[in-house]
């Protein structure tokens, strides 16, 4: 067995074994990511410095240290913090930024004794489904390379399912984690809002943004979640409280599973919907009950997050203004000059078209009509899904209505591509866990991935109702 | 004469006296090296988080205490989105609907006449950079960033400039003596826009222009008077006022126009995403409420009608709050109300007087005033010799009776010793003691100059005098 095909949780305990080193899993690892290059799954691959975090833990190893991430190689997205490798956010205009500090999580990731292998690439700015909005290079589908990867954590999402790491950070919106991981066969927790500290995530959305774990496992993704998870005081809006409201389900007898039929409407695939229907039934053969419900608000949630996400990134992306950091057009001669070209040139046309769209909804005269609505919505979203989760386990639904489409249809029709978010978006307005799991392939083998939406904190309910499906039905 | 009457409101912004900034760990200090109170959340870097400082929260409630506001339990934080080179996040996060003060009143007196402003609010938020214009170009100084600013809002209660002078000195005495804001005009920590606008009585208010920035006492008054002239030309030959915002050049003394209603920005306002809303309990408003020291105009209430002082004294030793302590504190020590006073407003004024028009640096405590008026008193050292004293425990915890002897200065008060001394000098000097035999008194201080030059001033000078007469009459 090649060292890179196993699990993290497998490495781990060949590491412990003595069995391999973390030099030789590192060593593989940064060979794959090698030879996968054409993927584009890393903006920056950090060799070097991984090779000798490597030997560090090989060293801590040795020295009868027992970490929970020792050793581990893990791709982290490059919207996350790195103090002194460069972050980009795959944007033009942080090219040559190189933060000052580690992410909450990196720190985290640190301590944990994990590895860094690189940066992974992704939409610019998180802004986008595809990854093809990488400024630098678009990421390719790990399992059909004509097809995109997801996003906006599509880098993320294909280091993990090629072997190009054995678990990455991804941070979802709207859907950035669950959606690429959904399309490339691996799986992928959002975390509930406010779980994971978002100090050091450079800012897409501030009230919808939320770090999680891509893998390959459901084990693997529990791993990595419970080293990052946890209280910051340096987020205001980190949670405080317990955070393992969850409960490890190890039989379905007498649990309840809801199916909101807002996630099965027009627009669903064919073979998404019989794939997520057998997970259905495989749960209910094991003694779940399935329970009908409803999500009455979940039209509107659409529109809400496009509102409400584009007005945050508007105000979060003004600081790049070619003033501080990061890049300034040349040839400028008046303050207005570094702004108007600074700006036209170095974001692309997704992300203008988000600052553009945010600018207008919190415009004087329009404020009420969009931004002030759409957190009434928000409102409205919040209840219906606690309503739901009121009477079962979790809920269950498709992740996304397709598998993965072909490359450059999203820049044709911006709008369409929106759609995609259609499943994924209500959870992170209602900011609650949700995991994407692989659930079969479709006709042309590209894999599909279903959701299970769960209650504040029981992130441990998503994963190891997860974890049954997975050892009965997964690879 | 026209019949114009001008009605004034102001905007005041007033930088808290944390010793740390609103959002980041970073000293809130004026005065240092460029860009050295900075960290990456100041700077705005991508990817940083704010963390409320509770401290602001609580330095703005004690203001709005101090001035009768309505303390919100609920308030929250807004983003004010605009593009400047000193503001690194392109946001100002401030208070936008729901501030922590409302409503609140500051009583001032003009012409011997009460007078009622109101306040509107009074809300918290961080302060922008600086701009640093050198022949090189332009850079930016960051230090500014994120020190807690509040910015209280009147009513337009104010009809002269003569009421928002005396407006601006009431809240910063009131902010001072509250120990939120050190209120220094020069270290711009206090700076006021101005909308004014001119109508006649009985009829609706005029349009109103708005001049922004404003950061002394002086050009508050000389930029209200300017627009106040302006205004009136402008409606007596038959022209309208427009809306618009101004700026007030000290230099040539003149108003200009900025930018008129149309381009007003658009500050897109919304909920802050990355901070929660800041509640507060009656419990924490009443520890507030309770921790707010004495007002200036009540300690001047208390001085006049308790210590028996003047209102002149009372005005004096309430122009600073650290004045009006080593007052007290003198007071509470033991010594005369009325001495403590005099000593107070000569003596330390003089030596604590700072180079600016803002504050007074007090170098001694209570306990050593009233010590040092005790050996005056007792007649161990002079007026005169007490300066010494002072220039020698100030800004240090010495005992003014520790630094009479380390100096030498305890007073001769032995008077057969002194009129010893005064016979030989009345013997060196025949001439003057000739003129005063022929009835010129004047002569009397030229031979008690003369002793006390003789004994580096520790000669008690009362005893000098009358010995100095007694000795030239015989």
């Amino acid at each position: 067995m090649k060292i890179t095909d196993m699990t993290l949780l497998g490495l781990v305990r060949a590491m412990d074994a003595g069995e391999v080193t973390s030099v030789e899993a590192t060593e593989a690892t940064l060979k794959e990511t090698e030879e996968k290059k054409d993927l584009g799954a890393y903006v920056t691959v950090c060799a070097e410095r991984a090779l000798e975090e490597a030997k560090a833990a090989d060293a801590r190893r040795r020295a009868g240290e027992r970490l929970p991430l020792l050793g581990v190689p893990i791709a982290v997205k490059d919207n996350i913090c790195t103090e002194g490798v460069r972050t980009t956010c795959a944007s033009r205009f942080l090219e040559n930024y190189v933060p000052p500090y580690d992410a909450f999580v990196v720190k985290k990731l640190k301590s944990a004794g994990a590895v860094t292998v690189g940066k992974a690439n992704m939409d610019e700015f998180a802004m986008g489904s595809g990854s093809e909005y990488s400024a630098f290079y678009p990421v390719k589908n790990a399992v059909d390379k004509t097809r995109v990867a997801g996003g906006s954590s599509g880098g993320s999402a294909v280091a993990a399912a090629s072997y190009q790491a054995f678990a990455a950070l991804g941070s979802d919106t709207g859907g950035s984690i669950r959606q690429p991981a959904s399309f490339n066969g691996v799986v992928g927790l959002k975390p509930t809002y406010s779980a994971v500290s978002r100090n050091g995530l450079i800012a897409f959305a501030s009230s919808l943004d939320q770090i999680g774990p891509i893998a390959r496992t459901v084990g693997d993704c529990r791993a990595v979640y419970d080293v990052i998870k946890g209280h910051d005081a340096g987020d205001s809006t980190s949670y405080a409280g317990d955070l393992d409201k969850g409960e490890r389900v190890t039989s379905l007898k007498g649990r309840r599973i809801g199916v909101a039929k807002e996630f099965f409407g027009e627009g669903l695939d064919g073979e998404v919907r019989a794939a997520v229907e057998r997970a259905i039934a495989f749960y209910a053969e094991q003694g779940a009950e399935i329970v009908e419900t409803s999500i009455r608000s979940f039209d509107m949630a659409l529109a809400c997050y496009y509102i409400l996400s584009s007005a945050e990134a508007s105000s979060n992306l003004s600081r790049y203004d070619g003033v501080k950091y990061g890049r300034r057009a040349e040839g400028c001669r008046t303050i207005d000059d570094i702004y108007y070209k600074s700006r036209t040139e170095f974001f692309g046309a997704e992300v203008k078209r988000r600052i553009m769209l945010g600018n207008f909804v919190l415009s004087s005269g329009y404020y009420d009509a969009f931004y002030l609505r759409a957190s009434k919505a928000r409102t409205l979203i919040k209840r219906d899904f606690e309503q739901a989760l009121s009477g079962c386990d979790a809920l269950i639904g498709p992740t996304a209505p397709t598998t993965a489409y072909r490359s450059g249809m999203s820049e044709a029709d911006p709008a369409a591509a929106y759609l995609g978010d259609v499943y994924t978006v209500p959870v992170n307005i209602a900011g609650l866990p949700a995991i994407s799991v692989p659930c079969g392939n479709g006709g042309s083998g590209l894999p599909i991935g279903m959701q299970l939406i769960g209650r504040p904190f029981c992130e441990e309910t998503l994963l190891s109702l997860a974890e049954i499906y997975e050892k009965e039905c997964g690879r | 004469m026209s019949g114009y009457v001008p009605t004034i409101g102001l905007e005041v912004h007033c930088e808290l006296k944390t010793e740390t900034k609103l959002f980041c760990s970073c000293r809130n200090k004026f005065g240092s090296e460029p860009n050295t109170n900075t960290c990456p959340v100041c700077a705005g870097h991508p990817g940083v988080l704010p963390v409320l400082n509770r401290k602001a929260v609580e330095y703005t409630v004690r203001a709005g205490c101090a001035i009768g506001c309505k303390i919100s339990r609920y308030s929250k934080w807004d983003r004010k989105n605009y593009f400047y080179p000193d503001l690194p996040k392109a946001w100002q996060t401030s208070q936008y609907d729901l501030p922590l003060c409302t409503g609140g009143e500051v009583k001032i007196t003009v012409g011997g006449e009460e007078k009622t402003v109101r306040l509107n609010r009074i809300h918290l938020e961080e302060d922008a950079g600086k701009l640093v214009h050198g022949a090189g170009g332009t850079a930016v100084d960051y230090n500014r960033c994120g020190v807690p600013l509040m910015e209280c809002v009147t009513e337009p209660d104010m009809h002269s400039a003569d009421e928002a002078v005396a407006f601006l000195e009431e809240l910063a005495s009131v902010f001072r003596f509250a120990g939120v804001s050190d209120c220094r005009m020069q270290e711009g920590s206090i700076r006021a826009d101005v909308n004014l606008s001119m109508s006649r009585p009985g009829e609706p208010l005029g349009t109103r222009t708005e001049t922004k920035n404003l950061n002394s006492f002086r050009s508050v008054r000389r930029a209200i008077e300017a627009e106040i002239r302006r205004q009136t030309e402008v409606l007596e030959s038959g022209g309208k006022v427009v809306q618009e915002t101004r700026r007030f050049d000290d230099a040539t003394g003149e108003g200009y126009g900025m930018r008129g209603k149309e381009d007003a920005q658009d500050y897109r306002y919304f909920p802050e995403p990355d901070l929660m809303p800041v509640v507060l309990s009656d419990d924490d408003v009443g520890r507030i409420r309770a921790s707010l020291p004495e007002l200036a105009r009540d300690r001047r209430k208390r001085y006049t009608e308790r210590l028996g002082l003047p209102a002149y004294d009372a005005e004096q030793l309430t122009c600073d709050p650290a004045v009006a302590e080593l007052f007290d504190g003198a007071v509470n020590a033991g010594a005369n109300a009325k001495k403590a006073a005099n000593y107070v407003m000569s003596e330390i004024m003089r030596k604590g007087k700072t180079a600016g028009e803002d504050g007074i640096i007090v170098g001694i405590s209570g306990t050593q005033l009233a010590e040092l008026l005790a050996l005056v008193d007792k007649g161990e050292i002079n007026l005169v010799s007490s300066r010494d004293v002072l220039d020698r425990i100030w800004l240090t915890d010495e005992t003014p009776s520790a630094a009479v002897d380390a100096l030498g200065l305890r007073q001769n008060n032995d008077e057969g010793e002194i009129e010893k001394l005064v016979r030989d000098i009345v013997a060196a000097n025949p001439g003057p003691a000739d003129d005063f035999r022929k009835g010129n008194e004047k002569v009397l201080s030229f031979f008690v100059g003369q002793l006390m030059k003789a004994t580096k001033g520790k000669t008690n000078p009362k005893i000098a005098g009358e010995l100095v007469r007694k000795v030239l009459s015989e």
